[in-house]
């Protein structure tokens, strides 16, 4: 049914001065996958989200989002996608129902739809029973959820999150993840996250793909990978397999602590 | 352009839908900045001690000196309304540093990926900016009053000079926001704004007459829009012979060229 993919980038390449952060990127996402962007600190992740979120313009290369061109078409595209940054960001000052309110009016929710698409978000995140508390008052788990609220208050056709559960607790990602898992079966829209934490992209995303110095190293669903590196593969070692000598001794070993705290939250989840 | 895809997108608005768009947008960030002080009112008793202060003890002692000619009008009462603008300029002038936070607890981006154009995130702090310094002037009035000194009672008037006040106020913050954009770092827009708070504010008429002023003073003082709106208040609260709608149009300017300046440096602050 849909002809023109949710994501279509092609030969981006950003550099900040000498770095070159992102190089070559090529991808497509579908409407209605759920697509995984892997890999370690630095592997140009979130370089790759604030172009397609249209925070930091393209340089070179080309990105589609919907079809509408992300150097023209600015605007078009912030109305129809949610973002939910790797950091932790509401006003604290605001209650959580005012945080959520202030984006629906930002994205031009109908002023009669106003409080009844502000309590669907709060309530698909369970948060419905503290909205009226001050969103200082949270716990990191409940601020993420609050900051999924305000993603998708706007109903968007695309969201895009960046690394999610990080500096979350196994619970806290347990409840993030589910909610994800949950939305994206209910509403159906396409979803591109990035995560280092590579079980749990294994049991949520359909595909995912693999960067690594600001190279897309590989593509595919995480069975297909797996099997085409040896039939007990996990995601780690495809990505070591992609990566080579060049995945350092240090991210490999961060990478690993965090994949170990978080395989307990991925099996819940899946 | 055509966009063939399973989903229902949504595109932005267009022609006056545009504008309309932008004003909606202005007003929801008007609102969460009244939600907030909403939630902490303390912060709108605590910046009255200033103002007091000056009143009370500067205010009081000079005009004991009789050092500064004021003509008919008494110096309390002259002061009073500079008192106002620059408790305005004193809130006003740290809203870059605002933003930077913003910017550094990733709020910025956030509200940057939305359909908002920068302009009306500006206009909102600009706004917010507004509404705190409003107060300042319902807070000079009152111990004005309790001090015994002649300002209006005409609540047109109060109303204008709160205007007045509002687009002060926007001004300075969307200075602020420039700078903010411009130097990208809360420490040094930290020490920017000291340096250049107090120049602005004796390079006025605030405290003093501008015919008192050397002229090398009184240039600055044409070009500073703090004086228009002290004339402006001067003329509202005291009834002073001055030329209101024209202090008002140059404010009005200073402030949209503000918002413009700010408004297109604010994306330089998420790079």
């Amino acid at each position: 049914m849909t002809t023109a993919p949710a994501i279509d980038c092609r030969h981006l390449t950003h550099r900040y001065g000498q770095f070159t952060a992102v190089n070559d990127l090529t991808l497509e996402v579908q409407a209605g996958e759920t697509m995984g962007l892997l890999g370690p600190n630095g592997a140009g992740k979130t370089t790759v989200v604030r172009v397609l979120t249209t925070l930091t313009p393209v340089q070179a290369g080309e990105v589609r989002i919907f079809g509408f061109d992300s150097r023209r078409d600015t605007l078009d595209i912030r109305q129809n996608i949610g973002y939910v940054p790797q950091q932790l960001s509401i006003e604290s000052a605001l209650t959580g129902r005012q945080n959520v309110d202030l984006f629906a009016r930002l994205y031009d929710v109908p002023r009669k739809q106003l409080r009844a698409r502000v309590d669907e978000a709060l309530e698909a995140m369970q948060l419905l029973d503290v909205a009226g508390n001050l969103a200082g008052t949270y716990s990191g788990g409940m601020v993420r959820r609050l900051e999924l609220a305000q993603a998708l208050v706007n109903r968007p056709s695309l969201l895009i999150l960046d690394e999610p559960t990080v500096g979350l607790d196994p619970i806290a990602r347990d409840g993030v993840w589910t909610q994800v898992a949950r939305m994206q079966d209910e509403f159906g829209m396409t979803v591109l996250l990035t995560t280092h934490y590579m079980e749990e992209a294994d049991a949520l995303c359909d595909r995912v793909a693999l960067m690594h110095h600001g190279v897309l190293q590989t593509v595919g669903t995480p069975a297909d990978l797996k099997t085409a590196v040896s039939p007990s593969a996990t995601l780690e070692d495809v990505f070591r397999h992609h990566a080579g000598e060049d995945l350092s001794e240090d991210a490999a070993k961060q990478g690993l602590r965090e994949i170990r705290s978080s395989r307990r939250a991925a099996r819940r989840v899946s | 352009m055509s966009v063939e895809t399973g989903y229902e997108l949504l595109r932005a608005p267009r022609g006056l839908n545009r504008v309309t768009g932008l004003l909606r947008r202005m007003g929801a960030f008007a609102l969460v900045e009244l939600q907030k002080l909403s939630h902490d009112r303390s912060e709108l008793i605590t910046r009255m001690v200033q103002p007091a202060l000056w009143l009370l003890i500067f205010g009081q002692t000079f005009s004991r000196l009789h050092v500064i000619n004021t003509g008919d009008v008494p110096y309390l009462a002259f002061l009073a309304p500079g008192i106002i603008a620059q408790s305005a300029l004193f809130i006003s002038i740290f809203y870059g540093i605002q933003i930077v936070w913003d910017r550094d607890a990733g709020i910025l981006a956030k509200l940057m990926v939305t359909p908002a154009p920068a302009s009306a995130l500006i206009t909102g702090k600009a706004f917010a900016a507004g509404v705190r310094s409003v107060a300042q002037v319902i807070g000079v009035l009152v111990i004005a009053y309790l001090m015994g000194i002649h300002l209006t009672a005409n609540p047109l008037r109060i109303i204008a000079a709160m205007g007045v006040v509002v687009l002060g106020s926007a001004f300075f913050a969307c200075l602020s926001m420039t700078l903010a954009g411009l130097v990208r770092n809360r420490d040094r827009l930290m020490g920017i704004g000291q340096a250049i708070t107090m120049p602005l504010f004796f390079a006025s008429n605030a405290l003093y007459p501008v015919d008192v002023m050397p002229q090398w003073l009184r240039w600055l003082s044409a070009i500073n829009p703090l004086s228009y709106e002290v004339n402006a208040l001067r003329a509202l609260l005291l009834g002073t012979p001055g030329n209101t709608w024209l202090d008002v149009g140059i404010l009005l300017i200073a402030a949209v060229l503000g918002v413009a300046a700010a408004s297109a440096l604010l994306r330089r602050l998420v790079q």
